[in-house]
This record gives C-alpha cells, sequence and structure tokens, in this order.
C-alpha cells in the first residue's frame, strides 16, 4: 500500500494497524440560489419545476489509510474541504459516496465547548457533555474532579455557564475531551484558545496523549505546530486530495503552493 | 460502523442525561421549582371552573375534575409536541458538531414532558378526593389511555420534528393546528350533545378527544369506550410508523437545513 497515492485502497486491506480508512468519500452540497424554507415558497417551487440546485461537491475521491499512533496534519487554505473532512469523520456528515472505517473511540474536538448548555453550570456540563461523548454518569462520577482541576475553574464551576468568558468554556470543553485517552483524537484549529498558559498546559497533555499512541488528525493553518506535532500530512485542494504522505515532503509541498 | 441498536445503547446515558436537563431546567430560578408542575394546572382549573362553570351553568362538583382531566393531557400533548417540533433547531450546536443519533432530542423533549405530567396528576387524584370522586377498581386503568397517550406524542413528535427542520413555518402553523385539536377535545363543555349530533364525527375521529374521554371515564369509575380505545392507538401506532420512517429517510439532510 503505498502513502503518497491512496486511491486504490479498498476496504478489504483494512488491517489491525488500521486505525482510519477512507475509501472515495465524496460529499455533496445542494446549494440553492434562494433558500426555500416555507411550505408556501415550497409548493409554488415544485409546481413550477423551479427547485433547481447547484450541486457542489466538497469532497471528492478522497482515499486513504491512517495506522495507530500515527499524527497526520491536514493542510489546505480555506475553503479546501479540511472541516468537511473532519466532520466527515466524526460522523456529523454522512458522505454522499464511499465509507469510513474507524477503529476505537473517536473523540472529535471540532469547536471545543460545542453541545455544552448556557443555563446549566459547569458541574452539569461536566456530565451532560460526557455523555455526548458517550460516557457513563457513573464513569463521569470518577472523572469529575480531575476534570475541574485541570480547568483551574474550581471556583466558578456551579455557575452557569452563560456567566463564563469564551476561554473558560474553552477550556472546560479541552478538559472533558481530554479526560479519557481516546483512539482518535480529531484537533480542528482547537490548539489557539485560552491564554498562553493554558495553551501551553494543553498542548502538553495531548504531547503526553500522543506518547501513548493515540492517532490523530491536526487540522492548522499554523505550519510551526503541524511540523511540533505531525508525522504525517496531506494537503486538501478544492476538495481533492493532492498529496499524502511524510510530514516534511508533504509540508515542502505545501509551502510551495502558498507563496 | 456499528449496529443502530449499538448506537442507542450506548447513547442511553445521553438520552438520560437530556431527559435530566429537560426536567431540571423548566423550573430553575424559580422559588417553588418543580412544584409548578402541580400549582399552575390547579390555578388554570380554577380560571376554567369559575368562567366555564358560571357561563355554561355546570354547577357540579365533579365539573373540575372534568376540566383538569382534561386539560393536563391536552397540555401535555402541546407541550411535547411543541418541544418535540424544535428539538433538532434547538440543539443544532451539538447537531453540527458531534454524531449523536438525532432521534434522541424529540425523544427525550416528550419524555422529560411526560415525566413532568404524571407528576402532575397528583393534582388530579388530590382535586378528585377533596371534591369526593372518589376512585374506584376501574380507575385504575386509566393507564391505558395514558400509554396511549405517550404513543401517539411520540408519533406526532416524530413526525413534526423531521418537518420542522425543513420548513420553519411549522411552528406557527402548528400552533394553530393545536388551537384546533383544543377545541374538538372537550376539554371546557360536555360533548353528549355535539356527539349526537351530525358533526360529531369532528370530535370522534380526534385521537386525543378519544384518549382524554377514555381517561375522564376511568377518573369517573365508567367503562372505556372500547371503539375510541381501538382507534386511538391505531391511530398512535400508524403516527409513529409515519414518523419513524419520516425521521429515518431524511435525518441525513438535517444538518444540510439547520
Amino acid at each position: 500500500m503505498s502513502d503518497k497515492k491512496g486511491n486504490d485502497i479498498k476496504m478489504n486491506n483494512v488491517t489491525k494497524d488500521t486505525a482510519l480508512m477512507l475509501s472515495d468519500i465524496g460529499m455533496r452540497f445542494n446549494l440553492s440560489k434562494e433558500k426555500v424554507d416555507s411550505v408556501k415558497e415550497y409548493f409554488i417551487k415544485l409546481v413550477k419545476h423551479e427547485l433547481k440546485f447547484d450541486e457542489f461537491w466538497a469532497l471528492r475521491n478522497i482515499s486513504f489509510e491512517v495506522k495507530k499512533g500515527e499524527r497526520v496534519g491536514i493542510l489546505g487554505l480555506n475553503g479546501a474541504g479540511k472541516s468537511t473532512l473532519m466532520k466527515v469523520i466524526a460522523g456529523v456528515f454522512r458522505p454522499t459516496e464511499g465509507n469510513v472505517y474507524k477503529q476505537g473511540v473517536l473523540a472529535p474536538m471540532i469547536e471545543l465547548g460545542a453541545g455544552f448548555d448556557m443555563q446549566y453550570t459547569g458541574k452539569e456540563n461536566i456530565y451532560l457533555y460526557g455523555a455526548v461523548l458517550g460516557y457513563s454518569r457513573k464513569f463521569m462520577d470518577e472523572k469529575v474532579n480531575d476534570i475541574i482541576e485541570f480547568t483551574e475553574l474550581k471556583n466558578f464551576i456551579d455557575v452557569p455557564l452563560k456567566n463564563y468568558s469564551s476561554g473558560m468554556k474553552a477550556r472546560l470543553g479541552f478538559a472533558i475531551a481530554t479526560v479519557v485517552k481516546p483512539d482518535i483524537l480529531i484537533l480542528d484549529e482547537v490548539l489557539s484558545v485560552g491564554d498562553a498558559k493554558f495553551r501551553k498546559k494543553s498542548e502538553k497533555k495531548l504531547l503526553d496523549m500522543m506518547d501513548t499512541g493515540t492517532t490523530v488528525l491536526f487540522v492548522s493553518h499554523n505550519i510551526e505546530q503541524v511540523k511540533r506535532i505531525c508525522d504525517k500530512a496531506l494537503i486538501l485542494d478544492h476538495g481533492s486530495l493532492v498529496t499524502y504522505g511524510d510530514m516534511e515532503d508533504v509540508v515542502a509541498k505545501y509551502e510551495e503552493m502558498i507563496k | 460502523m456499528n449496529s443502530k441498536l449499538d448506537d442507542y445503547r450506548k447513547y442511553s446515558n445521553l438520552f438520560v442525561e437530556l431527559v435530566r436537563k429537560g426536567i431540571k431546567l423548566k423550573y430553575r430560578r424559580s422559588y417553588l421549582g418543580i412544584i409548578w408542575s402541580m400549582i399552575e394546572p390547579l390555578l388554570t382549573m380554577i380560571v376554567l371552573t369559575i368562567v366555564f362553570g358560571t357561563l355554561l351553568g355546570h354547577t357540579g362538583k365533579e365539573f373540575p375534575v372534568y376540566i383538569l382531566a382534561g386539560r393536563l393531557i391536552y397540555t401535555l400533548f402541546s407541550q411535547s409536541s411543541t418541544a418535540a417540533l424544535k428539538s433538532i433547531r434547538n440543539n443544532q450546536g451539538m447537531i453540527k458538531k458531534v454524531y449523536v443519533p438525532k432521534a434522541l432530542y424529540p425523544l427525550s423533549s416528550i419524555t422529560f414532558n411526560y415525566i413532568l405530567f404524571l407528576i402532575s396528576l397528583v393534582v388530579l387524584l388530590m382535586v378528585s378526593l377533596v371534591l369526593g370522586v372518589y376512585p374506584t377498581l376501574k380507575s385504575l386503568l386509566a393507564i391505558v389511555p395514558l400509554c396511549v397517550l405517550f404513543l401517539l406524542s411520540v408519533g406526532a413528535g416524530l413526525i413534526l420534528s423531521t418537518v420542522g427542520v425543513f420548513f420553519r413555518d411549522m411552528e406557527y402553523l402548528w400552533n394553530v393546528l393545536l388551537m384546533l385539536v383544543m377545541y374538538t377535545c372537550a376539554i371546557f363543555y360536555y360533548p353528549d350533545k355535539i356527539l349526537r349530533s351530525d358533526v360529531g364525527w369532528i370530535l370522534k375521529y380526534n385521537p386525543l378527544f378519544c384518549i382524554i374521554s377514555n381517561f375522564r371515564s376511568c377518573v369517573f369509575g365508567k367503562s372505556m369506550d372500547m371503539w375510541m380505545l381501538g382507534y386511538s392507538f391505531v391511530f398512535s401506532i400508524f403516527s409513529i410508523l409515519v414518523g419513524v420512517l419520516a425521521f429515518e429517510k431524511n435525518q441525513d439532510k438535517f444538518i444540510l437545513y439547520i
């Protein structure tokens, strides 16, 4: 199986070392010129046969395999399809074509603290978000103190979240998502939250996790960060996979691209 | 990709958390808290009894019980269906970022409303005892129409939550439709005259009226109307089938519309 060109990978090539395999992923959106969301409009358009959409493929023919413990940097300009790809892998979008195979627990950190309830206190949100990630209440009982300690928000933990600053929310989100070592971790531009001190702390926690064999997909525009964290990388451009391979080669190519 | 069943087992915790959240947040920051779910129907019953009891001349002691039984059930249906209708849009923050079986949102909002409804049934019991409407053995059968009520709420909730994603107008339209449902449920009048007239079918084919009517029969220790029971049950099952099919077929598209 070559790493450079992954388009020939088929599902039956999945091995024990495979953490993630994508085969021929395509994601199509219908860009309607005007949004039809009222019943009246819908029926008028239906009768007039005006319900037309512009098709837009945000991703097309994406195939690659990530082995266990690999740290893959996802590079690409704005609108290249990076976040869409992450959402397909996380299961938020169902791909129009192709299949995603994943092995183990996947923790998506696409936007820290999405899914928090603003009326709920910090502590209640820990349980809620834990349940979103699939952990039981009993399990969260054991972990809740670790989480609170890591966030350094002890004095605010019984305050409703609407009174939190965005940095505080991000801390809470980070602490919950990393309380258990997931098998696959998706990081979409999340290492740029919080103050410098917390950023250092969270990067250290992530690096510790990676040392113990967590597979990481890392989306960032910060090339230095990608160099520091990743051992492989891929470039997306207008929804297709340009290159996939060792970090140095790919980053060099990306730097060429954005010149 | 695991089977759907595994999925739902894994997320049963989340379901419980969402139900818990709904109940906790409903009365947060009010001094009386969950007691409101009992006081509120009691106060409405008093108002309705004063207004309709005097206007229509129903001075019987059982009239408040009659009103309360009907209103409790109608309120549950209207609140749970409205909550389900908005559930997907209200949780879009979560839906857009992480994978969660989407049916959890309408189902949990229906369930938490139903639990609050069961708590408020205590008021009905107290009012009946005070007014001398004593429950009999037959009253235990009230559990049957209550189960049908839950099924109907689930069916209507699934259908509405699907439609609500694609058409925002549904929120306003549903309010109007609920008003129609309310007036054809005979909440604050006795339906006998209407049922005997040519337009009786308007009530008879309203599944919620059938549920309310049977529930009242149980409360007053009378026998249920078997035709109404069967009709409301079949209607509810049918609505669940339609709801599940519509939801299943469209849930992958939700994300593109919210």
